[in-house]
């Protein structure tokens, strides 16, 4: 899929910092589903929320991945925290706000434009220097590995099969038996 | 004003004897359609980062934030952001509940005269008894549909008949800590749960798919608030306006006329009415108040959340606490004072203390526990592990929290919501009572966790003012149980509503929630509101 936001530099730098923050985050697509965070409004509905009620993979009609559109005010709350307030009066009625987008782009240059071929010690030790940054990347590292696979990361469900999850299981549910037994 | 379990329930009445109701509420409509009500939307899912990230079920903070601050001298406000946000959505907090559905103790009505009066508490009485209250309680557990167990309860007030449904499937961790409680002389039993056990009321019996606290329930399961809102809206009498906000309340001559509501375009209107029905929870239907000038002193005083004690067990076996829904066990040993409880209180100072229920339960959902791992190498190691969810099991326990006028809800001097109105501004501080009874309580279930062969326990409490803003466990409570910020009583000085839920100064307002709430008990607040949503609505058409 051709990313959304990032060019292929800044895509490569979250790729290999989500790595050493999750091993195993490059082969579940984590660094898509960030791209997919903060390029949401490049499709149509933005992909804010997935659709319901089932995802199909385990019965029912596979809803995921029809995202559910967002209505104006939706929109206002998601551009603001995924663009920025960028002096825009109806984004600002609070103060203004830094957006994800930015904040992104302030900490990949940070980590460097060398950080792809440095060795793993060096890549530690630079997201351990950005530490906000590094906090941000985790949580959204976290999401794109254990979240829906149609939000981008947890590409076909690896990050839940590396832990026995069986992520949604809706219409089937579980057994009486799997709920109260060992 | 408001969908959700209060207003469903109020409007469910009014329609049934031909009332016309017009529901307000702000949130978006994700539940049913509106055209054919027995269709419902699917748009609920088993989706963590839908509904626990992403503010699936609003108020999303950004656009209608709240403030907090522990007492009145740090400043304006410490916090701005999400404060304790309950679903701002049709069907409101019956949405993202599990459903644990039990009924108030006798006592619980009246603390006061049971055990006496606590410094620095307004502790009082209720303006009515369980006795009042039972019939309701019996048809709010019908109305909703409650799986339970009637005789499994040694503590349970008298019933007037059985549970509509049988419990479901125990959870497996439960019936590991059911079992240790026990064998410590405590009388565990089958939470009573709002989601079916059998097919009830047109809709199927709940599959245990784990996704229940805090997710809409994407089969509908869960009975509350879908069954009240569908009758109603069925009754073709009843008109569900979603996406409107209601900024003021219109009084003439003590009367309220009418409401003023800004639409989902902006744009302000009137409606009439005669009567008007608050149901938008215990910080919103308040903060509505003050924006309609209605003065009481004592409106959105008295907050009461339930202090939350966390005991939680590494264990050497795992307990898959994501098959299930979410809570199969409680027990109310805590809430009633023991000889060994009555030692502690008179340790700490206290002439009494209790505790609250406690819920049987573990942690369910992946990226949560994720984010509770230091990242590098070891991440990977630690998910399979899984020490923080697959073998994490304990307790929650919703203790009791004391009515301190100096906890309130009133409007931020600064802070505006994205259609310009004041925000709610939460100014809470626990009382010592909690904090003791939390301590001694949080003991004897760490005793429990032990007779479970726990590897090692950690307690936590919320709210804990040692931690920092914004972090999960923070000053301001989690728990979503939020009560008592337009007290009942019969008389106007030392209460704002009367003993069917009118406003004292204006009675053609009735409020249908928990902001009417004396004490908070140790239960979950739904089913008594319910139950006094539809004894206030009852009352209404005399």
């Amino acid at each position: 899929m051709p990313q959304l936001f990032f060019d292929d530099d800044a895509y490569a730098v979250v790729a290999a910092a989500c790595e050493r923050l999750i091993p195993g985050a490059t082969d579940a697509g984590v660094a898509d589903y960030v791209d997919g965070l903060l390029g949401a409004f490049a499709v149509d509905p933005p992909r804010i929320w997935a659709g319901g009620p089932f995802s199909g993979r385990h019965g029912g009609d596979a809803g995921f991945g029809s995202f559910i559109p967002l209505t104006p005010m939706d929109e206002l709350a998601w551009r603001t925290r995924i663009e920025g307030s960028q002096g825009i009066a109806e984004r600002e009625f609070n103060g203004p706000v830094v957006g994800l987008q930015q904040r992104y782009r302030e900490g990949i240059a940070a980590l460097g434009a060398d950080f792809t071929t440095c060795d793993p010690e060096e890549q530690d030790a630079r997201l351990r220097a950005q530490a906000d940054f590094t906090a941000l990347l985790y949580e959204h590292a976290c999401e794109g590995m254990y979240g829906a696979p149609e939000y981008g990361g947890n590409r076909n469900g690896s990050g839940w099969q590396r832990i026995d999850f069986e992520g949604d299981v809706q219409p089937r549910g579980y057994t009486d038996e799997k709920v109260s037994q060992p | 004003m408001g969908s959700g379990p209060g207003g469903s329930a109020a409007a469910d009445v009014l329609t049934a004897a031909g009332w016309s109701v017009v529901i307000f509420e702000k949130g978006r409509n994700h539940l049913l359609d509106l055209d054919d009500p027995e269709r419902l939307k699917g748009d609920y899912s088993n989706d963590e980062l839908k509904f626990t990230i992403r503010h699936f079920l609003g108020p999303d903070p950004f656009l209608e934030p709240r403030t907090f601050r522990r007492r009145e001298r740090d400043g304006d406000h410490a916090f701005v952001g999400d404060v304790n946000n309950v679903p701002s959505t049709v069907g409101g907090g019956g949405v993202h509940a599990d459903g644990k559905l039990p009924r108030f103790r006798e006592a619980d009505f009246r603390l006061h005269t049971e055990y006496g009066p606590i410094d620095g508490a307004a502790l009082a009485d209720w303006p009515l008894t369980y006795d009042d209250l039972e019939p309701f309680y019996a048809e709010a557990e019908s109305l909703v549909g409650v799986a339970g167990d009637a005789g499994a309860n040694p503590f349970a007030a008298p019933r007037s008949g059985p549970y509509p449904m049988p419990p479901g499937a125990p959870m497996y961790g439960a019936t590991l800590s059911a079992a240790a409680a026990e064998r410590l002389g405590y009388h565990p039993y089958p939470a009573p749960t709002g989601a079916n056990s059998v097919p009830y009321g047109g809709r199927p019996a709940c599959n245990n798919c784990g996704f229940c606290a805090f997710y809409g329930c994407p089969i509908h399961a869960k009975g509350d608030p879908v069954a009240p809102l569908q009758r109603a809206l069925l009754s073709g009498r009843a008109e569900l306006r979603p996406e409107t906000f209601v900024s003021r309340i219109n009084i003439s001559n003590g009367r309220a006329t009418g409401v003023d509501y800004v639409d989902a375009a902006g744009h302000t209107h009137t409606e009439t009415a005669r009567h008007v029905v608050l149901a938008a929870g215990a910080v919103e239907t308040p903060r509505l108040m003050l924006l309609s000038g209605l003065d009481h002193p004592l409106v959105g005083r008295h907050l009461m959340f339930h202090f939350q004690t966390l005991v939680m067990a590494g264990l050497r076996q795992r307990v898959h606490p994501h098959r299930g829904r979410s809570v199969t066990h409680v027990h109310d040993d805590h809430l009633v004072p023991d000889d060994r409880s009555k030692r502690a209180a008179k340790d700490a100072g206290l002439p009494w203390f209790r505790g609250g229920m406690v819920e049987h339960c573990g942690p369910s959902t992946p990226i949560q526990e994720a984010k509770l791992y230091p990242w590098g190498d070891a991440h990977a190691r630690s998910m399979r592990e899984s020490s923080l969810r697959e073998r994490m099991w304990g307790f929650t326990m919703q203790g009791e929290d004391m009515p301190q006028a100096t906890n309130r809800v009133d409007l931020d001097p600064t802070v505006r919501d994205v259609r310009g109105f004041p925000v709610a501004r939460i100014t809470y501080d626990s009382h010592r009572f909690e904090r003791a009874a939390s301590a001694h309580y949080g003991e004897r279930l760490t005793e429990i966790l032990h007779e479970m062969d726990a590897e090692w326990t950690v307690t936590t409490t919320s709210p804990d003012a040692s931690f920092p803003y914004g972090d999960f466990i923070s000053p301001v409570p989690q728990s979503k149980h939020v009560m008592g910020t337009a007290r009942m009583g019969a008389d106007p000085s030392t209460s704002v509503v009367d003993p069917y839920g009118r406003l004292h100064d204006v009675p053609n307002i009735v409020i249908a929630d928990s902001s009417v709430f004396v004490t908070s008990s140790g239960y979950g607040p739904t089913l008594t509101l319910v139950a006094l949503a539809l004894r206030a609505a009852t009352a209404m058409m005399r």
